[in-house]
């Protein structure tokens, strides 16, 4: 209530009006939020999908024959390593130190990499084995359900290859910082997805 | 408008006032990008190893009898571990954005859950319902 | 329309040309081709007269090109119009087939026409002009009832509008090349499968919705960021204008829904295009499962198209009753409260699939539930008007309609959430006359009293209140004709969507009907003839003051139009009706003292960006991959090359804004005022 009772103080015109510039607060990353968190509807639809078809196996390969645990496990690495290296990162670009920033960017970007590599290893030998996404439900469920997270990490990839560009030419400006702490939600969201992908569809799969 | 009713407006204003609003803003970073720290990466991090490396060992080696407490305990440590992310790498907290970043995240969750829980409770209604399959049918379409 | 010719197709043209062959045109089907000769002979006649006024670069820069929220919800009104015309077409040949076609007589219209007709009318009405009416309106209106100087993102705005363009073109260039889906609004599989609908139709369907679904969720997501951040110093969220919190409730809803859509959507596209098996009949699909998720998307999507309308209501309603809106706080809990349970009904669409009785009986319950708030937002108007001077405008008008007529539609809707009466309704012209009941009378009534309500601070004249009341009795009484035999029919066991009846007794029913469209024809058309006169007289009409109602919210603190900044001076907020507080509190309208405003900048980016999502779409629905890989490869690219781009904004200088400022002093003393 002191705000409003300081400005009643106020006489004449500047009680109704501001008559200096004012400056908005930025809502980039608020914006961004809201986008992560409608992306995170389009993976609940997903994952209720795997949920409702995930065990129409159409008398095919059920997660038993087909998914190879270590493997997961490699991937969840690669992916936590590069949560953790965006961190860096980001701690980096706090001390405002250019270099630093660009070279833990790099190696998130590399373990990025891997976790796409063994995922594409990974569709291409089910593909291989005759368990393609025509196979069943199950199958379609899991394909797009998995390769949408990966399309996801694909963009980030792209998106963080581009950031690098920029902190080369620009350095730390406003403007790239904003961007580089929009990518660190989306990197981290993507890891937090994935959290949800190897229980539900490895891990419970396996045990069913 | 009865006083009351403006008396419980302006209450209710006080109440949403207390995080937001374009003035007033005392945040010391209002460019919204949230600070982090050293020490909550490495938190983060230890913390989502020892969640993720967990249900892996129950899961691979067979180390409980019982199929369903394996998955009771994989699924609590999958939303510690959600849980962790969204603090230590996330930085999500009740001030971050006047805490309207929470209260989107609080309506996604809600959401998510029941996107994912009634669309389950639907359709497994709707498969108990339909007309039982013959033996045959059932050899072919298992589920 | 037969999607495949006799002989085979070489593979180069396949190749080249995907799918996508002279057959697809359908020169053999005279109507199709009147009506590509009518529309190419409108659409050269515009573009010269264009060219002839060399308004192409003015065109290009100040409105194709421009970020002005003001001018980019001018334009999405624009698109709502003349989508409302095609989906009116859409309307009237259907009532005409419906009211022919009975025993011996086929009608005019061959059943795979007609189907694609009915589908073609829902998803236009839906998508293409009640979504862009709604978000021109909140695009236009919501920045200046909160006092700021634009929306959170300008650039993205206009990349929402394009977007949205761009799925109404590819749904337009459905009708020449190839067909549109004949599968209902919703493409239910399996029939919108592969197997039972292997021409283009549906693909059209996907990708058009897709694309068009883009531009609303970033719309929604820059509405939010807009109203949470760039709201008057003094305005808390519950001194915000109700139109404004409607339109936050909205854009809440549209983030949080059309994500579902997306995925829905997505899977389906890919059970045609890469042959996986969500919703198809083998292997284990479930076509159940895609009706369960796409009504979690179209529950909200009802509400995102009526809560605004609820929120420009409340406005109206106060204004011309001269008083505060009774029960503020309520509106707003009972809004909110809206937004929360619209996510806990959807089943109702759906009783009859046969989940059962204890999942029917919740689902009907919170569909009963979800009226309670509705009923009280519509006591708070009536309390409104209670003892209030009211003034009979035209706002006023479509408002009184709105009341008798929504109020029927919700009484009807009750009756179909008591699952047992679904049982016997669902699927029947009852449900038809329902939807319309509330769509027409909420939706479309709320469009054109917002649109008489603002049109003067859009254009600085009012409308010409002759032929608004012609529009309106004619919609009033037009849509009473038009709907109240579905009724009667639906109760009798009519259902929807068929194209010729046996039962000769039902004819009249079906002619009443068509009566009854003739004279919602005759509304638009008035509208139309409205906007006209109301051009051409403009100068009586003319409003100098800036708030020809006498009206209460910021919007009408500003010049009408409003200048491109929009606020010589940030206003500051003491109470809920901003404005009206300010005229009794000794307001001066400052005529000095201006500084220089920071504004951000055009850019031809959005336009080019949908344009090429627009070929990417044609692309995949016509399998043309090279292009589609290409297009893909363009829109990543030029989005990334755009991120190069930080020339993103200008001040204009206080000379100008002086300038502006001062040509208002002079006006407003030219007129007395």
């Amino acid at each position: 209530m002191s705000a409003h009772t300081s400005t009643m103080a106020v006489e004449g015109a500047d009680r109704w009006l501001v008559r200096e510039e004012l400056h908005a607060q930025p809502g980039t990353m608020l914006g961004f939020w809201l986008y992560l968190m409608s992306d995170c509807l389009i993976f609940a639809c997903l994952f209720a999908m795997y949920g409702v078809v995930g065990g129409n196996y159409a008398a095919g390969p059920s997660p038993k024959d087909l998914f190879e645990l270590p493997l997961v496990a490699v991937n969840t690495a690669m992916l936590l390593f590069s949560s953790i290296t965006y961190g860096f990162a980001m701690i980096e670009m706090q001390r405002r130190r250019v270099n630093a920033t660009i070279g833990w960017l790099a190696v998130t970007g590399l373990f990025g990499l891997v976790f796409l590599g063994i995922e594409l290893y990974e569709f291409h030998h089910l593909i291989h084995e005759g368990a393609g996404p025509q196979r069943s439900a199950f199958l379609s469920a899991f394909f797009t359900l998995v390769g949408t997270h990966g399309l996801h990490v694909s963009f980030g990839i792209v998106w963080l290859v581009t950031l690098i560009v920029q902190l080369k030419r620009w350095g730390l400006t406003d403007s790239t910082r904003r961007r580089l702490a929009c990518l660190s939600m989306f990197w981290h969201f993507l890891d937090l997805i994935w959290i949800g992908v190897f229980t539900y569809v490895y891990l419970m799969g396996v045990l069913r | 408008m009865s006083a009351a009713d403006l008396q419980k407006a302006s209450a209710t204003d006080d109440f949403i006032h207390g995080h937001d609003g374009p003035h007033g803003h005392d945040d010391a970073h209002d460019d919204g990008i949230p600070h982090a720290s050293f020490k909550d990466y490495l938190i983060g991090f230890a913390l989502s190893v020892l969640l993720t490396a967990v249900p892996f060992w129950l899961v691979m080696n067979d180390v409980l009898p019982s199929k369903l407490a394996t998955t009771a305990i994989i699924v609590v440590f999958a939303v510690a571990q959600m849980l962790v992310h969204i603090v230590y790498f996330l930085h999500l907290d009740t001030r971050s954005q006047g805490g309207w970043n929470m209260l989107a995240a609080i309506f996604t969750v809600v959401l998510v859950v029941i996107t994912i829980a009634g669309s389950l409770w639907v359709m497994f209604h709707m498969n108990e319902n339909m007309t039982p399959m013959s033996p045959q049918e059932m050899r072919i379409s298992p589920g | 329309m037969t999607p495949a010719s006799a002989e085979p197709r070489s593979e180069l043209a396949t190749l080249l040309f995907g799918r996508l062959s002279l057959d697809s045109i359908p020169y053999q089907e005279p109507i199709i081709v009147v009506t590509f000769l009518v529309a190419a002979l409108a659409g050269i006649s515009v573009l010269t007269w264009i060219t002839r006024a060399r308004a192409w670069g003015w065109l290009w820069r100040d409105w194709f090109c421009s970020i002005d929220h003001k001018k980019i919800g001018v334009m999405y009104m624009v698109l709502g119009f003349v989508m409302l015309l095609r989906g009116f077409a859409d309307a009237i040949m259907m009532r005409a087939q419906q009211a022919m076609a009975f025993g011996d007589s086929a009608g005019y219209l061959p059943p795979h026409h007609y189907d694609q007709i009915f589908t073609a009318h829902g998803v236009i009405m839906i998508f293409f002009v009640a979504m862009p009416f709604v978000t021109g309106l909140m695009n236009y209106i919501v920045p200046l009832q909160i006092g700021a100087r634009d929306v959170a993102f300008p650039f993205l705005n206009n990349f929402s509008f394009w977007m949205t363009t761009a799925g109404a073109a590819l749904v337009m260039a459905s009708l020449f090349i190839g067909e549109f889906a004949t599968t209902g609004w919703l493409a239910f599989p399996p029939l919108s499968g592969a197997d039972y609908s292997p021409g283009v139709g549906v693909d059209y369907y996907i990708w058009a919705l897709q694309i068009a679904g883009v531009g609303t969720l970033l719309s929604g997501v820059n509405l939010i960021v807009t109203i949470v951040k760039m709201r008057a110093p003094g305005m808390s969220l519950m001194k915000m204008p109700v139109f404004t919190w409607t339109a936050l409730c909205t854009n809440v809803l549209i983030v949080a829904a059309f994500p579902v859509l997306t995925a829905v959507l997505l899977l389906l596209g890919l059970d045609r295009t890469v042959g996986t098996n969500f919703f198809t009949n083998d292997f284990g699909g479930n076509p159940m499962m895609y009706v369960n998720m796409i009504w979690i998307w179209g529950h909200p999507e009802v509400y995102i198209l009526i809560l605004p309308l609820f929120g420009v209501f409340s406005e109206v309603v106060s204004t011309f009753a001269g008083k505060r809106l009774f029960g503020y706080t309520s509106m707003v809990y009972a809004t909110v409260v809206i937004t929360i349970l619209s996510y806990l009904v959807w089943l109702h669409h759906f009783f009859t699939m046969g989940s059962g009785a204890s999942v029917n009986s919740f689902f009907g319950i919170t569909t009963m539930i979800i009226s309670i708030p509705t009923g009280a937002k519509l006591f708070n108007w009536l309390f409104t008007m209670y003892r209030g001077r009211i003034r009979f405008e035209l706002p006023m008008l479509w408002m009184m309609g709105f009341m008798f007529t929504f109020v029927v539609g919700g009484m009807t809707g009750v009756l179909l959430a008591v699952p047992p009466a679904d049982f016997v309704l669902h699927n029947s012209l009852f449900l038809i006359a329902h939807f319309h009941n509330v769509i027409i009378g909420g939706v479309v009534f709320g469009v054109f009293a917002a649109i008489s309500y603002w049109y003067p601070k859009v254009f600085g004249y009012k409308l010409d209140v002759f032929w608004g009341k012609a529009s309106f009795w004619c919609w009033q009484i037009g849509f009473l004709f038009a709907f109240m035999p579905l009724y009667v029919l639906g109760l009798m066991g009519v259902t929807r969507r068929v194209s010729h009846f046996e039962d000769t007794s039902l004819q009249p029913f079906f002619i009443v009907a068509a009566f009854g469209a003739v004279l919602i024809g005759c509304g638009i058309l008035a509208s139309l003839i409205q906007f006209y006169v109301s051009y051409q007289r403009r100068e009586q009409l003319r409003d100098v003051s800036g708030d020809p109602w006498d009206g209460r919210t910021l919007e009408w603190a500003t010049a009408s139009p409003p200048p491109d900044y929009n606020f010589a001076f940030t206003p500051r907020v003491h109470d809920i009706d901003a404005w009206w507080d300010m005229k009794r509190g000794g307001y001066v309208r400052p005529t000095s003292g201006f500084i220089a405003i920071h504004m951000p900048r055009g850019t031809s980016a959005g336009i080019i960006l949908a344009g090429i999502s627009a070929v990417l779409g044609f692309a995949l629905i016509w399998h043309i991959w090279w292009l589609a890989v290409s297009g893909f490869a363009g829109l990543v690219g030029f989005a990334i090359f755009h991120t190069f781009n930080l020339n993103r904004d200008f001040h204009i200088p206080a000379d100008e804004v002086t300038r502006v400022e001062d040509a208002r002093t002079r006006a407003l003393a030219a007129t007395g005022a």
